[in-house]
C-alpha cells in the first residue's frame, strides 16, 4: 500500500516540495516498518511471559522451528499463548482501524466503535446471554454470548446507518445518535443487572472489562478474515477517505461522493468493531487513541494512516496484554483496565507535547 | 475544443428552486466567463448542478473533450481541518479516482499546479498553518491539478490581498488562451469582471436576467436593478473599462 513510484527522469531537479514530499514518504515508510519491528518483539514478549516463562530466544526457536523445542513448549506457546497474543493484533487493528475511519468519516475526534454505541449494543447482547441464557439466535453454547454480541452491534451499527439515510441528518446528527445509542444499552444494562443473579451480574461486569483470555484459534481466524477482508476494501478508497478530511464540499469538489462512501465505511468498520467486541468483550481505548497516535506519527495520508492505525492499534493491545501479565504476577488482569490506566496517560503526553493541532 | 451549454437548466434544495430554467449560449474553451450576482444569486448552487452534485431539470451539455474528468471545482469551502501538507494537498486532488500508487508524472503535476500559482515555497507548510488567501491559492492548485478543460472557481479572490487577485486572474486568463481551457469563476468584483472575463451570466434570485460579452452584461441599468447601486462605467487611460460606483441606492 505504501509503495511509491518514484522514477523520475533522469537529471531532473525535484522541486523543494517534491524533495519533501519524498522524503516525508520514506520517512513514514520507515515509521511503519519499525511499528512491524516493534510489534513482532512485543509479540514475542507476550508468548515468553506466562506461568511457565521462557526466553525471547525459546519463543523464536519455536515460532520459526517449531519441530526442535519440546512438545510442552510447543504447546503452550502454540496452542495456549499464540492465539491469545494473536488476538490482541487483530483486535487492537481492528478496533484502531474502525475508530481511525469512524473519525474520518464523521471528522470528529471523539468517534470509535464507543461513540456510536456499538460496545454498548454489544455488551447489552453479550449480557443477555450471560444474565438469562437468552441466544438471540440458536447457536452451540460455547457462542451464545460473542453471537449475542455481535448481532446487537450490527443491529446498532445498521440502526443508526438507516437514521442517517433520513434528509437533513448531518455528521453530527450521527454522533448524537451514537450517543443515545449508548444511553440506550446502558440503561437497558442497568435493567439486566438488576434482576440477575449475583454470579451473573459478576460475569456480565467482567465480560464488560474486555479479556483476551476468551480467544481461541476458531475465533481468532474468524476475526483475522474479517479484518483482512475489510481492510483491502478501505484502502481501495485511500484518496476518498484522505479527502473527506478537508469537509465534504472539498471532497465533492475533487470528484468524490461523501453520502456514500460515509454508509459504506460505516458498515465495514461496524462488522470490523463488532467482531472485536464480541470475541473479547469491550476494550474502548484502542478505538480512540490508536487513530490518533497513528495520525501524530503518520499524517493522514490513508495510505500511511490506515496500516499505521492498525500497527498501532495492535501495538497498544498487545503491548497491554504483556502487562496485564507482568503487573501482578501470576494474575491477569482484564486487557481493557490496563489498555485505559497504562494508555491514557501516554496518550495525553503525546496530544498535550503534540504542536500541531489536527481538529 | 471543450464546450458547455446549459439548457433550461434548474436546480432545488429540497422543495426550494435555487436555480431556475438558466440557458446559455454555447461557451467554448478559451474563453473565461464571469458568473456574476448579489450574495445569494444562486452561483454556488449553479456550479454544483453543472458539477452533478444537485439534480435538476435540464440539460448540462458539455462536448469536444476526452478528459477523464473534465470538470474541476474549486468551491468557497478551503477545508484546512486535515494534517496534510500543501504539496500532499495538491495531490490528493490529482490522485481522486487513480490508483494508490503515485507515478513521477502526478508529481509533475502537482509541481507545475504550484507554480502556475506561485505558491511552490508553500509546499512542505501544513494546509492548517495558512492564511486564508494562502489556503485559496491551495484551493486553485488543487482544481488545476486535475487538468480539466472547463475550470470553475467560486469566489476564488475573496480572500486574497489585490496583488494576488490581479495575479490569479491573470492566470486564469492565460490558462485560457494558452490551454483552451473554459474558465467560470464567480465573482464579486465588477471591475475583474470587466478586465479579466470575455462573457458574464448575471444571476438574480436564481434566475438569469443577462448573459453576453462582459460590457453588455455590466451596465449601469442592471447594475441599478440587480445590486442597487448608482454606477457608470468608463474606460481608463489605457483603453479598459472599469466601473465606477457612486453610491448605494
Amino acid at each position: 500500500m505504501t509503495t511509491e513510484s518514484i522514477a523520475t527522469t533522469p537529471n531532473a531537479p525535484d522541486s523543494q516540495g517534491r524533495a519533501f514530499y519524498r522524503s516525508q514518504v520514506f520517512r513514514r515508510q520507515m515509521i511503519l516498518a519499525a511499528l512491524v519491528l516493534a510489534l513482532f518483539f512485543s509479540l514475542c514478549v507476550d508468548l515468553a511471559l506466562g506461568p511457565a516463562r521462557y526466553s525471547l530466544g525459546e519463543v523464536i526457536a519455536a515460532l520459526l522451528t517449531p519441530d526442535n523445542v519440546s512438545q510442552q513448549a510447543r504447546v503452550i506457546l502454540w496452542e495456549i499463548r499464540m492465539p491469545v497474543a494473536l488476538m490482541a493484533l487483530v483486535v487492537g487493528a481492528s478496533l484502531s482501524v474502525a475508530g481511525a475511519q469512524m473519525q474520518t468519516i464523521l471528522s470528529n475526534p471523539l468517534a470509535s466503535p464507543f461513540t456510536l454505541g456499538i460496545s454498548a449494543g454489544a455488551s447489552f447482547g453479550a449480557a443477555l446471554g450471560l444474565a438469562f441464557g437468552v441466544a438471540i439466535i440458536p447457536t452451540a453454547i460455547e457462542y451464545v454470548v460473542p453471537i449475542n454480541a455481535f448481532l446487537m452491534a450490527m443491529v446498532t451499527a445498521f440502526l443508526i446507518h438507516a437514521l442517517s439515510l433520513k434528509r437533513g441528518v448531518t455528521v453530527e446528527t450521527i454522533v448524537l445518535l451514537g450517543i443515545a445509542m449508548v444511553f440506550i444499552f446502558n440503561s437497558l444494562m442497568a435493567l439486566i443487572q438488576f434482576f440477575a443473579s449475583q454470579q451473573a451480574v459478576a460475569a456480565v461486569v467482567f465480560w464488560t472489562m474486555g479479556s483476551l483470555t476468551k480467544a481461541t484459534w476458531p475465533k481468532f481466524w474468524i476475526a483475522l478474515g474479517v479484518l483482512a477482508t475489510v481492510m483491502p476494501l478501505l484502502a481501495r478508497h485511500g484518496w476518498a477517505l484522505t479527502a473527506m478530511r478537508l469537509g465534504d464540499a472539498k471532497a465533492e469538489s475533487m470528484g468524490v461522493r461523501p453520502r456514500s462512501l460515509r454508509l459504506e465505511v460505516l458498515v465495514l468498520v461496524s462488522l470490523l468493531a463488532a467482531i472485536a467486541v464480541a470475541f473479547v468483550g469491550t476494550i474502548g481505548f484502542i478505538g480512540l487513541v490508536g487513530p490518533h497516535i497513528a495520525r501524530i506519527l503518520l499524517g493522514e495520508d490513508q495510505r500511511f494512516f490506515l496500516p499505521g492505525s492498525a500497527l498501532c492499534g495492535a501495538l497498544i493491545l498487545s503491548v497491554g496484554s504483556v502487562i496485564s501479565k507482568i503487573i501482578i504476577p501470576g494474575t491477569i488482569i482484564p486487557i481493557g483496565i490496563i489498555t485505559s490506566l497504562v494508555g491514557i496517560p501516554f496518550f495525553l503526553f503525546l496530544v498535550l507535547n503534540h504542536k500541531k493541532a489536527s481538529w | 475544443m471543450v464546450t458547455l451549454q446549459l439548457n433550461h437548466v434548474s436546480a432545488r434544495y429540497g422543495r426550494h428552486p435555487i436555480v431556475q430554467d438558466i440557458t446559455t449560449p454555447c461557451f467554448q474553451g478559451g474563453q473565461v466567463v464571469a458568473l456574476l450576482g448579489p450574495n445569494a444569486a444562486g452561483k454556488s448552487t449553479l456550479f454544483r448542478r453543472i458539477l452533478g452534485l444537485l439534480k435538476g431539470e435540464g440539460e448540462v451539455a458539455i462536448s469536444g473533450t476526452n478528459a477523464e474528468r473534465p470538470v474541476a471545482y474549486m468551491p468557497q469551502e478551503t477545508g484546512a481541518k486535515a494534517v496534510l501538507t500543501v504539496y500532499e494537498s495538491v495531490l490528493l486532488a490529482r490522485m481522486q479516482g487513480r490508483s494508490l500508487k503515485v507515478q513521477a508524472a502526478d508529481l509533475a503535476q502537482v509541481d507545475r499546479a504550484l507554480s502556475e500559482l506561485n505558491i511552490s515555497a508553500l509546499g512542505e507548510r501544513d494546509i492548517g498553518d495558512l492564511s486564508g488567501g494562502q489556503r485559496q491559492l491551495v484551493s486553485a492548485a488543487q482544481a488545476l491539478v486535475q487538468e480539466p478543460d472547463i475550470l470553475m472557481l467560486d469566489e476564488p479572490t475573496s480572500a486574497l490581498d489585490l496583488n494576488r487577485q490581479i495575479n490569479l486572474l491573470g492566470v486564469l486568463r492565460r490558462l485560457a488562451d494558452e490551454r483552451n481551457m473554459l474558465i467560470m469563476v464567480a465573482l464579486h468584483d465588477l471591475g475583474h469582471a470587466l478586465r479579466f472575463a470575455d462573457a458574464a451570466m448575471m444571476l438574480e434570485n436564481g434566475r438569469l436576467i443577462a448573459c453576453g460579452p462582459t460590457a453588455d452584461v455590466i451596465t449601469p441599468t442592471l447594475l441599478r436593478q440587480v445590486y442597487r447601486v448608482e454606477a457608470r462605467i468608463e474606460p481608463c487611460s489605457k483603453g479598459r473599462l472599469q466601473l465606477i460606483v457612486e453610491e448605494a441606492v
